[in-house]
C-alpha cells in the first residue's frame, strides 16, 4: 500500500484523515498514485491535477523523502521507500499567501 | 408570511441567512467549504430545495457543490469542464493571442423549470450545460464559435461569462453578458448566437461602438418584461426596451455611472437598484458613502438610498453578483459588500440595516423567497 499525506482541504473534502493509503498496481509513480487517490476518492478528481490536460496544478507540490519531484516526469518511478509504504508521499498546497 | 433564504458566496467560504417575512432576526449558517473561493450560489427556482455552488480555489481548482435540502448538507457533483473541440485562442492583455483555459465557473443559473438543468458562465468565457443535476458538463460551444471569439479581451477580473438572463416567456431564449466582450443572445436554446450590443460606447476600446468588446458588468431584467434589459456597464448605466438589439443610457443623475450590481424591484419593472462606483480604478463608493441609487422611472431620475447605509469613511466594493431581491410583498433588497458586511432592506431600499457585517469579502448574493 503507497501511504499519501494530504493538505487539509483535500482531506476535508474526501472526509479523510491526514494520511490514506491507496493500492496501486505496477509501477509506483506521481501518475499511478494520483490515478489511485482519484478512483479511490472521486472528489478528488481535477483537485490535484486538471482534470482534461492531466497535468500538476501549479500550486500543488508533490514531495518525498524530504525532496520535491514536483517536476520529475509523472512516469518517474516514486523512491522505493515510498513504493513499500516505508514512507509517505505528500500532496502539498504551495505556500502562495491567502 | 413565507419567509427569505439569502445565499452568500464570500472569498472563503459560503453562508446561508435565514429569516421570517419579516426579515428583521437573522440565523446565520456557514462557514461551508471554509477556504474556498465561493463565487456564487443559487437555488433552482423549480425546486428551492435544490441549490447549486461553484466551488474554487488558486490551489485546488473547480468543483461544484449541490445541496437538495435547502443549503444544510451538500454533495460534491461534477467538475469537468472540456471546451468542445479546439478551443483556439482570445486576445490577452496585450493584444497578443492567447489559448483559451478554463480557470473557474462565476455563475451558476438553474433552469427556471426543471432542477436539474443547470447553465454555467466559465472563465474563459464560455456557457456549459448540466441537465442531470450537474454531474456532468457540456460546452454549449455556439457562443464561443459564433465568429467574434477570438478578438474577446479579459477584463481586469479575467474574461469570464459573468452573467446568464434567462425568459421567463421563452424558454430558447438566453441572453450572457461577457467581460469584457458584451452582451450575446440565443434564441435557439444555444445552438447559435450574436452579439446584440448596438448602442453601447466604451471609450476604452479603439472604436467606442464597435459591436464586440465593451465590458458589461451585470445585466438584470423584471420576469414580466422579459424584453426590457437593465445593464451596469463598465462605465455607463443602460437600458434596452427590444431585447437587447439597441440600448439607450440611463444614467441620468447618479453620481458616477461605473459599477457592477444592478437589479429589479420584484413588483415594480420600472424600479432599477445599482450602487454606485467612483471609478474603475477606485473601487470603492464616491465620497466614502455607501449609498443605493433608486430610479421609480426605469432610469435616468436616481434617489439615494441612505438610511442604515455608512455615510462616512466607507470604501468597499460591491461585486456585480452580490445584489438581489426577494419576492415578498414588501420587495426586499440584499446586497454584499467587499469589506464582508450584508446589508438588507425589508422596505424596497428605504431602510437599511446590516444582517452580518463581518464576512469574508462577498463575491455573490442572491435570495430565494420560501412559501
Amino acid at each position: 500500500m503507497i501511504r499519501v499525506v494530504l493538505p487539509a482541504h483535500l482531506r476535508e473534502l474526501a472526509h479523510l484523515g491526514r494520511e490514506v493509503s491507496v493500492e496501486v498496481s505496477g509501477q509506483v509513480t506521481q501518475r499511478s498514485v494520483i490515478d489511485a487517490l482519484e478512483e479511490a476518492y472521486p472528489v478528488l478528481r481535477g483537485t490535484m491535477r486538471d482534470p482534461v490536460t492531466k497535468k500538476r496544478r501549479a500550486f500543488v507540490r508533490f514531495f518525498a523523502c524530504e525532496e520535491d519531484l514536483s517536476h520529475a516526469s509523472p512516469d518517474a518511478p516514486l523512491p522505493e521507500v515510498v513504493a513499500t509504504g516505508a514512507e509517505p508521499f505528500f500532496v502539498v498546497g504551495a505556500m502562495a499567501g491567502g | 408570511m413565507g419567509g427569505v433564504r439569502v445565499l452568500v458566496g464570500t472569498r472563503k467560504g459560503a453562508f446561508v441567512l435565514k429569516s421570517d417575512g419579516k426579515r428583521e432576526d437573522w440565523e446565520i449558517d456557514g462557514p461551508y467549504f471554509p477556504g474556498w473561493e465561493i463565487y456564487h450560489l443559487k437555488g433552482s427556482p423549480a425546486d428551492p430545495d435544490r441549490i447549486y455552488a461553484s466551488q474554487s480555489s488558486g490551489w485546488f481548482g473547480q468543483l461544484i457543490q449541490r445541496s437538495d435540502d435547502g443549503g444544510s448538507t451538500w454533495q460534491p457533483m461534477g467538475n469537468q469542464f472540456q471546451y468542445e473541440g479546439v478551443p483556439g485562442t482570445h486576445q490577452w492583455y496585450d493584444g497578443t493571442p492567447h489559448p483559451w483555459e478554463f480557470a473557474r465557473v462565476w455563475h451558476l443559473e438553474p433552469s427556471l423549470s426543471d432542477p436539474d438543468t443547470v447553465l454555467a458562465g466559465v472563465e474563459d468565457a464560455a456557457l456549459f450545460c448540466s441537465t442531470d443535476g450537474a454531474q456532468s458538463w457540456n460546452e454549449l460551444a455556439g457562443l464561443r464559435e459564433h465568429g467574434s471569439g477570438p478578438s474577446w479581451q479579459p477584463g481586469a477580473g479575467g474574461m469570464c461569462l459573468h452573467t446568464i438572463v434567462l425568459d421567463p416567456s421563452d424558454a430558447k431564449r438566453i441572453f450572457v453578458a461577457i467581460s469584457a466582450a458584451g452582451v450575446f443572445r440565443t434564441d435557439d436554446s444555444g445552438k447559435t448566437w450574436r452579439p446584440v450590443n448596438k448602442g453601447l460606447r466604451s471609450g476604452a476600446i479603439p472604436d467606442e461602438d464597435a459591436e464586440v468588446g465593451h465590458c458589461v458588468h451585470r445585466l438584470a431584467r423584471h420576469p414580466s418584461r422579459p424584453e426590457v434589459l437593465y445593464m451596469q456597464k463598465h462605465w455607463d448605466v443602460m437600458r434596452s426596451d427590444d431585447a437587447g438589439e439597441s440600448w439607450q443610457e440611463v444614467s441620468g443623475d447618479l453620481p458616477s455611472d461605473f459599477g457592477f450590481a444592478i437589479d429589479v424591484h420584484a413588483h415594480e419593472p420600472e424600479t432599477v437598484y445599482v450602487v454606485p462606483i467612483k471609478s474603475d480604478s477606485e473601487h470603492f463608493p464616491p465620497e466614502g458613502k455607501l449609498r443605493v441609487y433608486r430610479s421609480r422611472t426605469g432610469g435616468n431620475e436616481w434617489e439615494p438610498l441612505t438610511t442604515g447605509l455608512p455615510q462616512a469613511n466607507c470604501y468597499v466594493n460591491v461585486l456585480r453578483d452580490a445584489m438581489a431581491v426577494d419576492s415578498l410583498e414588501s420587495c426586499g433588497v440584499y446586497f454584499g459588500t467587499t469589506g464582508g458586511q450584508v446589508y438588507a432592506s425589508n422596505d424596497a431600499g428605504d431602510t437599511w440595516a446590516a444582517i452580518v457585517r463581518d464576512l469574508p469579502s462577498v463575491l455573490s448574493v442572491e435570495v430565494q423567497t420560501l412559501p
